[in-house]
């Protein structure tokens, strides 16, 4: 009850925090990155249903939020539509472009499914970068436009959009949470600890994966299409796999399979980068090194290994009081 | 027909590249069981070696191939004692990822070290030859034979040796080569340093035909999973096929369909390989 009641201040507190930290601290450089960590770890929180729920590493998700971010910066430039229609369109085909990649790509399994998705991923960096005429080729997409007007809210301030990032982050992170206390998510954990198994009690596991792999698509848009127009300028390198590698490390670094894990991860390594500037390009000196000793010590990342900590201290805590009562009744009985 | 015969000469000369890195990838996926992302960062640091040795050191091209296979091969053994052999039994996400930390290490390790420059490596064999008609590069040619023999000698490797056989029995049946008694350890470093050398070799081979820069192996490696997966997991006449497949498709697809989408070509025909058969062309029973 107790460490029920402390995970509920805990979250209220950094929920506050981040509702306040405009106000207090109106410092512009942390602001721009806390909202591009917010924007990234909608992705990451995609990519966590399928690789860290149902346990099937897709190396598409760049090519995903590619096709987010794409897809708002060509129905907002050449389409002409608004900013809110073009957003919702754009989540929409994001999605539509999931399902139709997940009905094929999850007929295979485990490695081939890996190395399907990559080449998915390939395909979209490929097409973006090729197609001229309709993405700008390698010169990129510019002149996408900010959010548009919500009645009398505007969006044209840097603080008015970290509001904006961080009120779709917590949708994200609620409906995350939602999933996976509910029954669905319980079956995508089911299929991750045993095909066989769940299969044997009755879970239909291409629904299922379908379902959890057209999510990680329609997260991945929505982080895509954000982006767009917070940075206001895309180019078909937001869609190469080392794109897909970062968000890899993000979930790594703060624990795949966990609630928390994409957004402390992602916090973590970007402000890391952010603070060692001089590292920039050779961010993955050190990155590279830090995932596979992610994988092999601690494969559960912060989140994971902090709450085996727990988890593991209560089973003490629960284990000594069951001794402390049996010591008793023994001393009851002799008495 | 002239354009059709040269574009099937390059097609055999990029084929021969893609079979010698396919080869190594697969030799690797019978031991490991999942791919080896990091496969096409070793094909990075083999040509950078080689460049470093004949303009560093002044050594001839031979002898700075040697070198670099040298090198790229005791880099491999590292990263198996190191990394994989502690991830024997974990299941294949954490060796993958593991992959791809190896593979972000190197690449950005290539980036410190030589530079994101595009290099030139130049080749004692520049130049032309005149071949049934055919008007040739001499390098190019030297790409074909030295695949040629390198396979040969692979194949004599794995079927007239004791090493060799235990390599194939370990990819067939693991369970199986340790009841025999085979070294398992021995098996999986000795492969990884072959897998490396070969990798080495393809990339110092290609060089001097294609350009020398930290992100070259990308499309290469991933052009790779895409032959082993059409020449099925693990197979060593299927790599080589597939290899020499998708060389001839790519060079006369770009020919005679668009030079821009070349390079798409070959991930189509592995979308529609997956598509219409998930497992794989060529793999027998139920993976």
């Amino acid at each position: 009850m107790l460490n029920f009641l402390s995970k509920r201040v805990l979250i209220s507190i950094v929920a506050v925090a981040a509702v306040l930290f405009p106000l207090v601290f109106p410092n512009m450089y942390v602001l721009q990155l806390l909202t591009l960590v917010f924007i990234w770890s909608i992705a990451v929180y995609g990519f966590n249903i399928i690789s860290g729920y149902v346990g099937y590493l897709s190396l598409a998700h760049a090519g995903f939020f590619a096709i987010g971010a794409y897809g708002l910066g060509l129905l907002t430039t050449k389409g002409g539509l608004s900013y809110w229609l073009s957003l919702l369109l754009a989540v929409i085909i994001t999605s539509i472009a999931g399902a139709l990649v997940g009905v094929i790509a999850l007929r295979t399994k485990s490695h081939f499914f890996a190395i399907y998705t990559m080449c998915v991923g390939v395909i979209v960096y490929l097409l973006i970068d090729k197609w001229d005429s309709l993405t700008g080729g390698v010169r990129g997409l510019i002149g996408i436009p900010a959010p548009g007007n919500l009645g009398p809210i505007t969006f044209d301030t840097l603080t008015s959009q970290y509001y904006l990032a961080l009120f779709f982050l917590s949708f994200t992170i609620f409906l995350c949470y939602r999933i996976v206390h509910s029954l669905l998510g319980r079956t995508f954990i089911a299929i991750r600890n045993s095909e066989e198994l769940a299969k044997t009690i009755g879970i239909s596991i291409m629904k299922n994966q379908l379902l959890a792999f057209t999510l990680s698509a329609l997260f991945a848009g929505l982080s895509g299409a954000l982006y767009a127009s917070f940075i206001r300028f895309i180019g078909p390198q937001i869609s190469a796999i080392t794109v897909t590698f970062e968000m890899l490390m993000y979930l790594l670094v703060g624990g795949i399979g966990t609630l928390a894990g994409p957004i402390v991860g992602t916090l973590i390594v970007i402000s890391l980068t952010q603070s060692l500037q001089f590292l920039e390009e050779y961010r993955m000196l050190i990155f590279g090194p830090v995932v596979v000793l992610l994988v092999l010590y601690y494969p559960r990342g912060i989140t994971g290994s902090i709450n085996g900590y727990l988890q593991k201290k209560k089973q003490q805590r629960v284990k000594v009081a069951n001794e402390e009562h049996d010591e008793k009744r023994k001393v009851g009985e002799a008495g | 027909m002239e354009l059709l015969f040269q574009q099937i000469f390059n097609g055999l000369t990029i084929g021969s590249v893609y079979t010698l890195v396919a080869l190594g990838l697969t030799l690797v996926f019978g031991i490991l069981h999942v791919p080896n992302f990091a496969h096409g960062a070793f094909y990075m640091v083999g040509a950078y070696i080689t460049l470093m040795m004949m303009v560093g050191f002044g050594f001839h091209y031979w002898i700075a191939i040697l070198a670099s296979v040298a090198v790229v091969a005791l880099l491999g053994v590292v990263t198996q004692q190191l990394i994989f052999k502690k991830l024997e039994g974990a299941d294949g996400m954490r060796m993958m990822v593991a992959a791809i930390g190896i593979l972000l290490f190197l690449e950005a390790f290539g980036q410190f070290m030589w530079g994101t420059e595009y290099y030139r490596m130049d080749t004692p064999y520049g130049s032309v030859v005149n071949l049934f008609g055919l008007t040739v590069t001499l390098q190019r040619l030297l790409i074909i034979v030295a695949a040629v023999i390198l396979m040969l000698a692979l194949h004599f490797f794995l079927t007239k040796t004791m090493i060799g056989a235990a390599i194939v029995a370990m990819a067939q049946n693991r369970e199986g080569a340790f009841l025999v008694g085979i070294n398992a350890n021995q098996v999986a470093w000795l492969t990884f340093a072959i897998a490396g050398g070969l990798a080495a070799a393809a990339a110092s081979l290609a060089s001097p035909i294609n350009l020398v820069f930290p992100t070259m192996g990308n499309l290469v490696i991933m052009k790779a999973f895409v032959i082993i997966i059409i020449g099925g997991m693990g197979s060593i006449p299927g790599a080589i096929l597939g290899g020499y497949l998708l060389g001839l498709t790519e060079s006369i697809g770009a020919t005679y369909i668009s030079s821009d989408y070349k390079d798409v070509i070959a991930f189509l025909l592995l979308v529609v390989i997956l598509t219409a058969k998930p497992t794989g062309l060529f793999t027998k029973g139920v993976q």
